[in-house]
């Protein structure tokens, strides 16, 4: 097909389109810091070469396809650095005018890069940190999360446990600062919802724990113990946010109650085996490509490139201040697989979508649950909503 | 297993006097139900290929036409003995498709390759492979047989596709998700359902077939989050005075009037509804509602439903015999 003549027919035909005859290229980088890390405890966990870079990859797929009839094209970068590296990643990027940036990278490597990425005027994509702070008082004008936050995924975990009338919680947390941030997503829930958290547990993170040869044997003699003479509880929430031990709770507690957090019901954005809303299509993509399973990471990044493609598309605009602005608009809307629309929390840069609980195999139930109602929209009862978030890095 | 037989024999041989039949494909269960369209009840189930999905069939009724999405085929099955008579190359992954009023040829969206096929119904043997947007569904052919039309729903296009050159002259943008497109018996206008957009777009067309974007439809339902009101299967009256859309999750079929695009009225029918089919004679409309496993019969004239009937796992599709 004639690929000059079809995108200024488009454009012709089409006034909804705001200067969509003009070719328009789109260079987008996607940086994956890798932090030295101990084996997961599961196999399954262990992060493939191309984690975060298989979304991209997909994700410009889809931009280059739509581009094909507007006139744009999509052309994505992959780096993985080490914590060092990563400032002076983003300066080549920076420096080779590329002025869309998704950070796959934890909270503190994440604020800096965000930091220097605004001094160039460009825009920045959270993958992968979930610190509420950074929805918060710790907010940048330039940084969007498409990784739900700590208080999204407590939330969507929360809901699901009310709903259910599990009610009465035993919070079992990590030693680690992330754990414990995870911890107090959690304590915000229950008060939030109305469920009541009966007793907490600290499970210390002595470096033993993990995956070897006898590990198992001696989390077996460790958890129940840990676990014993504990209040009546109908659940036991795990904040295990650096996965040192939640994935041993469910068959090694004292009482036998269902585990949900970080082990057991997980909440999470997209799993390989999620089917719903056309998520298949998805899949089937994705696996083409990558030859795996789609992760967290693959997907967070994906969405993130799909934003940057849609805001493309309905402003025939690259400049990066127009496409936040629009992004952050009651105009911007987006289909993720989800069976709603996403959209952008304006107040804090939060893009809102439903999570999905995964027990490993299924999708078990999507959250947020029926009859938890919102003036705006149900997605709001997930996280900060705008008078929860001290940001005004956007007003 | 006889009466199957006489009936399609006698409709083939009268016209409107005899009841015809309604194909509704299972997507789950991997069967075609195939039902009265006089008593409503199922005559048979048979074998449909592995995930069957969109369904319809030649002009005269005697083939119908079967999208086994993960057989990567259509089958074609005889619509009086329902034996499979042969494959049609459909390319993969085919979901939805649309068949000349001629019978010949058809046109199928593959919704994981990005393609429209052009598959030839007498010589089996594919004409065109047309690329189009991410996730292609839902196709439409104009009354002039001028264009064909597809909506790819990553995309989010409805492109119009000249049936000379195959190639596509026009692109519109549209909401979130777009699963349906309907042509009014006139062809002066086309309909475009986005299922998460929440709209339909209605697409004024010229007469040399350039489509203008004139108005979005949106829906609203007391006591329905907004959320859960998503259009997926759109039918359109012959004298185009009613539009109906199929609402997915919210279990109900929107009616709108065609004069001034304004919604009038809601019908519940079954759970998670999507595509529907009329009856030749208008009378009826049948709905395949994919979560309560059934259709529901609506009453065309008093807007109203009127009987449900339990089909295979989560209905997809309905295709009904022509008199």
């Amino acid at each position: 097909m004639s690929k000059r003549i079809v995108p200024l027919l488009a454009a012709a035909c089409l006034a909804v389109i705001a200067g969509g005859a003009e070719a328009v290229d789109v260079r987008a980088g996607v940086l994956r810091v890798d932090y030295p890390a101990l084996l997961p405890i599961s196999r399954y966990d262990l992060r493939p070469d191309d984690l975060a870079f298989a979304g991209a990859v997909l994700a410009d797929e889809d931009n280059a396809t739509t581009g094909r009839f507007m006139g744009h094209s999509f052309e994505t970068t992959t780096l993985a650095v080490p914590p060092e590296g990563a400032t002076e990643a983003l300066a080549g990027l920076l420096d080779d005018g590329v002025r869309y940036i998704v950070v796959d990278a934890m909270r503190e490597e994440l604020a800096a890069l965000s930091d220097q990425a605004a001094e160039a005027g460009a825009l920045v994509f959270n993958a992968r940190a979930a610190d509420v702070d950074l929805r918060s008082e710790s907010c940048r004008a330039n940084l969007l999360h498409i990784a739900p936050s700590y208080a999204m995924q407590a939330e969507a975990v929360a809901q699901f446990a009310v709903w259910k009338q599990w009610k009465r919680w035993l919070l079992v947390s990590g030693s680690n600062p992330a754990d414990r941030a995870l911890a107090e997503a959690y304590r915000h829930a229950a008060r939030k919802f109305g469920a009541q958290i009966v007793e907490e547990r600290e499970f210390e993170d002595t470096g033993g724990s993990r995956r070897t040869d006898s590990g198992h044997v001696l989390v077996q003699r460790q958890l129940p113990t840990f676990m014993q003479r504990t209040e009546p509880h109908d659940v036991v929430i795990a904040a295990d946010a650096t996965d040192y031990f939640a994935a041993y709770l469910p068959y090694h507690l004292w009482t036998p109650r269902p585990v949900m957090g970080s082990a057991g019901l997980r909440p999470v954005t997209m799993h390989g085996a999620h089917e719903a809303w056309g998520a298949t299509q998805f899949q089937t993509r994705f696996e083409k490509l990558a030859r795996r399973h789609v992760q967290e990471e693959d997907y967070n990044t994906w969405l993130a490139l799909r934003v940057l493609g849609e805001a493309v598309t309905r402003t025939g605009s690259a400049d990066p201040a127009k496409i936040e602005t629009y992004v952050l608009s009651d105009a911007f809307e987006l289909a993720a697989f989800k069976g709603q629309k996403v959209t952008f929390r304006p107040w804090n840069g939060q893009l809102r979508q439903p999570i999905l609980l995964y027990d490993g195999r299924i999708t078990v139930s999507v959250s947020p649950q029926e009859g938890f109602l919102h003036q705006v929209s149900p997605l709001d009862t997930l996280g900060l909503d705008r008078p929860e978030s001290s940001c005004t890095a956007f007003d | 297993m006889i009466r199957p037989l006489l009936t399609a024999t006698l409709c083939l041989a009268a016209s409107g006097a005899f009841a015809g039949k309604a194909f509704v494909s299972n997507e789950r269960g991997n069967t075609i139900t195939v039902l009265d369209t006089e008593t409503w009840e199922v005559l048979e189930e048979f074998p449909g290929g592995n995930r069957p999905r969109g369904i319809t069939l030649s002009p005269d009724g005697t083939l119908l036409y079967v999208c086994a999405s993960d057989d990567d085929t259509v089958r074609v099955f005889d619509t009086a003995s329902y034996e499979e008579l042969y494959t049609l190359p459909s390319g993969p992954d085919p979901e939805l498709f649309v068949i000349h009023p001629s019978g010949n040829p058809l046109y199928t969206a593959n919704e994981d390759d990005n393609l429209v096929t052009v598959t030839d119904t007498e010589s089996h043997s594919i004409l065109a492979e047309v690329p189009v947007g991410v996730e292609p569904e839902g196709m439409a052919i104009s009354p002039d047989t001028k264009w064909v039309v597809n909506t790819s729903e990553t995309t989010n296009m409805a492109h119009f596709i000249s049936t000379e050159d195959y190639e596509i002259k026009h692109n519109v943008l549209v909401d979130q998700r777009p699963r349906y497109a309907e042509y009014t018996a006139d062809g002066t206008r086309l309909y475009v359902s986005a299922e998460i957009g929440g709209t339909v777009s209605v697409i004024d067309i010229a007469e040399d077939g350039t489509p203008t974007l004139r108005q979005k439809i949106g829906f609203e339902v007391p006591g329905v989050l907004p959320e859960w009101l998503q259009p997926v299967g759109i039918r359109t009256t012959q004298d185009g005075s009613r539009i109906f859309v199929a609402l997915g999750p919210a279990n109900r079929v929107a009616v709108i009037d065609g004069e001034s695009l304004e919604v009038i009225d809601y019908i519940m029918v079954g759970q998670r509804v999507w595509q529907m089919a009329f009856t030749p004679d208008e009378k009826f409309l049948v709905t395949t509602n994919g979560n309560s496993n059934d259709v529901t019969v609506i009453d065309v004239e008093k807007e109203e439903a009127i009987k449900s009937v339990q089909v295979g796992q989560q209905p997809w599709g309905v295709a009904i015999t022509p008199n």
